[in-house]
């Protein structure tokens, strides 16, 4: 099993390198995934995607297509892929601390 | 490890729904892995990104062999029965209804979504020139008119897909 350090603490990672669970993320970790992303510095708008996609797993089991997460989360397409370069969904997914989206769309 | 898909270059050349919806689907899903990608439609498929012909977009009930009754494992539909009135427009509204339950959006919202998330949109010249198109019938999407030359000149180190 995979482990890596985030922010002083030991975690497991499933087989795309995302928390093996769930429960150990907190905000110093998604800051601390998000640097290793290339994402220096996560604003309100990251943070808007990163608590709407954790909202929707927490309800549904899956995160949301970006359909859905730019319709209700109030960050439109354009936005979303400049918070989120190269690959906005899989992204947000990790440093949300959720596993890699399953839906195709 | 093999290396990953950098960039991909779609083209789209039948204008049924079930011809359209794959190349959109790819277009999408590789933008949302933070592949390049590009549009590129031809012929019927053209349909896709005429302003009054988009959201009309259909299945096509006859000469389709594997069209089945009511869903995928039911019995084939009789060519015959393909062809009554109304059978095209009856088949594209429940096929749009199981797309609308996984969020696969409509035609024209699609073409939005991709284009906002950084893919090119091109429509062929050839095409254009044997239809009597010109940019102004296109949604506001689409980028430019250009030739097979050009589409080769974008696609530089891109993976061809054809659909």
């Amino acid at each position: 099993m995979a482990t890596k350090e985030y922010a002083g603490k030991l975690l497991e990672l499933d087989a795309d390198g995302n928390l093996k669970n769930i429960s150990d993320w907190n905000e110093d970790i998604a800051k601390a995934i998000a640097v290793e992303e290339e994402i220096p510095a996560l604003t309100e708008r990251h943070w808007a995607v990163i608590n709407y996609m954790r909202k929707e797993y927490s309800e549904k089991g899956d995160a949301p297509s970006i359909r859905k997460l730019t319709k209700e989360s109030g960050v439109d397409t354009k936005e979303l892929y400049s918070l989120f370069p190269k690959g906005p969904a899989k992204k947000a997914a990790r440093i949300a601390g959720l596993p890699k989206p399953k839906g195709c769309i | 490890m093999n290396e990953p898909i950098k960039k991909v270059s779609i083209i789209v050349s039948k204008g049924t729904l079930d011809g359209i919806y794959p190349g959109l689907i790819m277009a999408n899903g590789a933008r949302m892995e933070g592949i390049e990608a590009t549009l590129f439609f031809t012929f019927f498929g053209l349909h896709a990104v005429i302003d009054k012909k988009m959201d009309k977009i259909k299945v096509a009930t006859v000469g389709n062999p594997a069209m089945c009754v009511p869903s995928a494992m039911g019995p084939g539909l009789p060519t015959w029965m393909g062809a009554i009135p109304g059978m095209s427009w009856f088949a594209t509204g429940m096929m749009k209804k199981e797309m609308e339950k996984l969020d696969i959006p409509p035609v024209r919202e699609f073409i939005t979504m991709i284009h906002d998330a950084g893919c090119e949109i091109y429509g062929c010249k050839a095409t254009v020139d044997m239809f009597h198109l010109s940019k102004k019938d296109f949604c506001p999407e689409v980028d430019d008119v250009i030739s097979v030359g050009q589409f080769y000149e974008k696609s530089a180190g891109a993976q061809i897909i054809f659909t």
